[in-house]
């Protein structure tokens, strides 16, 4: 073997190797998510004290009984009240954000720097801080067992998402907002015809991570939502496979399964822009 | 000129109005309430009754309290290192362009995609009971365990670090665009100087990308001391076995809406924060160190 082969002949194993390696690797990190989906398909003894993942025989009928819950109330209604809750939270979100980066980021006011700053301020502070008060809060507003306290402050915007967009249209020229102005537009119509098609990406970001975090919420509707039949997806899922309860683990997995494919689906067609959202800020998990 | 100015600060907090009266009214005014009811006894069910220290005195007597602490420190602590290294690791790795490589590194996403959902924390207990997957994966290799895992005092809070580190995905991702953001001709520069792969590794990627590594570290910490779902659904609401799950949100969150101790659990809010600002504090302070890199990386 001459020198150029042996150097290839290194090159290929080293290849190999690495990607040998990285499979091995990400079949371990892929291995909970894949068990807890073939589980979804096994019946409930198949699933003690085994490592394997292909179901010997396939049982769909999890999906049958998962869907049922308790029969009086179905996850028809829990995802119903998922998407609500997520979809409305995550509209007012982003919105509100937007305008909100607007003001930041394009209008001189007096006390802007300050209020830039507080937004910063809350970014860093703990909800337990002001869970306990809010929630005596909501209860003397006769909140509690609606979906108010969970959806209402999200119409306040979010400091992640105002930073966001604010730090896009900070790069927009201020040419495009004058000549505009000279054609009659005045700041209300600026914004909506100008600047928010041109921010796009960052709204995009954002209502994605909203989505996500909004359909993920646990804590929120564990202190809000007491009466089943306004129980989101996590909360009933969580109620499904209480310790004390029950033991149905196939029809558990079943649900589980469905209510990641929400999240999964949103991450195949909007790759590039969650990895946008992680980079700018590099914040949230 | 004087009317121009006062139009636009009318028309500034008109289009911040949205965030300006949902942080008076969701921020700052709970949490003035806050801080006075740390102060307080408070059963949510009188009228909150002055009452002094007592709420941090008693913190120092709670049993709870400092296994709540111990529990978060440990967890935080342990956690968040590891899932910067691995991620750290992993990117390195992965820090190239081809079309493979971005299909590993979707991969390797997903479990911090799917990791905050109550079905993966749900799977988690199923997967580390007596008669889980773990034990007959451990058996693979010879090993006969009949542990449940997070049955035991001495492993539970493991299975909870397990799963953070397991979502070291999004951190990965965060660290590549910082890898690629280290201009090319810094690694040319060095080749010319005849240095090796390893030394343009320790002289160029790890003084450009610590900046990175130490902001995220800082952050994820800061998170780690918050950390509830995984806890309350993993433990099944108990912070059992022997409260060696019993994180301080959990603990913090029992105090208020199980015991109805809303002074209590005001008073330890606030120590969260304290706790909290410590670290931004130091965030702040040794930014001129993290930054130095990113300001002056471009000339």
């Amino acid at each position: 073997m001459d020198d150029h082969t042996k150097r290839m002949a290194k090159k290929i194993t080293g290849r190999i190797c690495f990607h040998a390696f990285v499979i091995i690797l990400g079949f371990f990190m892929m291995y909970p998510v894949l068990w807890m989906v073939f589980s979804s398909f096994k019946d409930n003894h198949a699933i003690f004290n085994t490592l394997n993942l292909i179901p010997k025989e396939w049982h769909f009928d999890n999906y049958v009984r998962g869907w049922a819950f308790n029969h009086s109330i179905t996850f028809g209604t829990f995802f119903k009240n998922s998407f609500y809750y997520t979809i409305l939270s995550s509209i007012g979100a982003v919105l509100a954000s937007a305008l909100v980066a607007y003001g930041f980021s394009r209008i001189p006011f007096k006390g802007r720097g300050f209020w830039y700053a507080m937004m910063f301020v809350t970014m860093m502070l703990p909800y337990q801080v002001v869970m306990v008060p809010q929630f005596i809060l909501f209860q003397k507003m006769g909140w509690v067992n609606t979906f108010k306290p969970l959806i209402i402050p999200q119409f306040a915007g979010l400091p992640f998402f105002i930073f966001l967009m604010a730090q896009f249209i900070r790069q927009i020229p201020y040419e495009l907002d004058d000549s505009a102005k000279i054609d009659g537009c005045n700041r209300w119509m600026v914004f909506w015809k100008i600047l928010f098609p041109l921010i796009k990406p960052a709204v995009i970001t954002s209502t994605i991570f909203s989505f996500y975090w909004r359909w993920d919420d646990f804590l929120g509707p564990l202190l809000y939502l007491n009466n089943p039949k306004m129980y989101t997806v996590s909360l009933a899922l969580r109620m499904f496979s209480d310790p004390q309860t029950s033991t149905d683990w196939g029809a558990i997995f079943a649900m589980g399964t469905l209510s990641l494919v929400p999240v999964i689906l949103i991450f195949l067609f909007f790759q590039k822009y969650i990895v946008e959202g992680l980079v700018t800020t590099g914040m949230k998990d | 000129m004087n009317l121009k100015k006062r139009l636009d600060d009318i028309a500034g907090y008109g289009f911040i109005s949205p965030w300006l009266i949902g942080f008076l009214l969701f921020s700052l005014l709970p949490m003035l309430m806050s801080l006075f009811y740390s102060f307080c006894d408070y059963d949510i069910l009188g009228s909150p009754v002055f009452s002094g220290l007592t709420n941090f005195k008693k913190m120092a007597h709670d049993e709870n309290f400092w296994q709540s602490m111990k529990v978060t420190f440990f967890y935080a602590f342990v956690s968040v290192p590891l899932r910067l290294l691995f991620a750290f690791f992993v990117a390195l790795l992965f820090n190239k362009g081809s079309r493979v490589i971005r299909i590993y590194q979707a991969i390797y996403y997903i479990p911090s995609l799917v990791g905050g959902s109550i079905a993966i924390a749900v799977t988690w207990r199923r997967l580390f009971m007596a008669d889980g997957a773990f034990n007959a994966f451990l058996g693979i290799f010879g090993i006969n365990s009949t542990i449940s895992w997070i049955g035991r005092p001495s492993t539970a809070i493991w299975t909870l670090i397990v799963l953070a580190v397991w979502q070291f995905g999004s951190s990965m991702l965060i660290f590549l665009a910082g890898l690629r953001q280290i201009p090319k001709v810094y690694y040319e520069a060095a080749q010319i100087d005849g240095a090796g792969k390893w030394q343009q590794f320790l002289h160029v990627t790890l003084p450009q990308i610590t900046s990175v590594i130490f902001f995220n570290m800082i952050m994820q910490l800061i998170n780690g001391f918050t950390v509830f779902t995984q806890a309350f659904v993993v433990s099944g609401g108990t912070g059992d076995p022997l409260n060696s799950t019993l994180v301080y949100a959990l603990y913090l969150y029992q105090q208020a809406f199980k015991y109805y101790d809303m002074g209590y659990s005001s008073a330890m809010a606030w120590v969260l924060v304290i706790i909290i600002g410590i670290f931004t504090g130091i965030l702040f302070k040794t930014s001129d160190k993290w930054v130095f890199y990113e300001s002056k990386g471009g000339k």
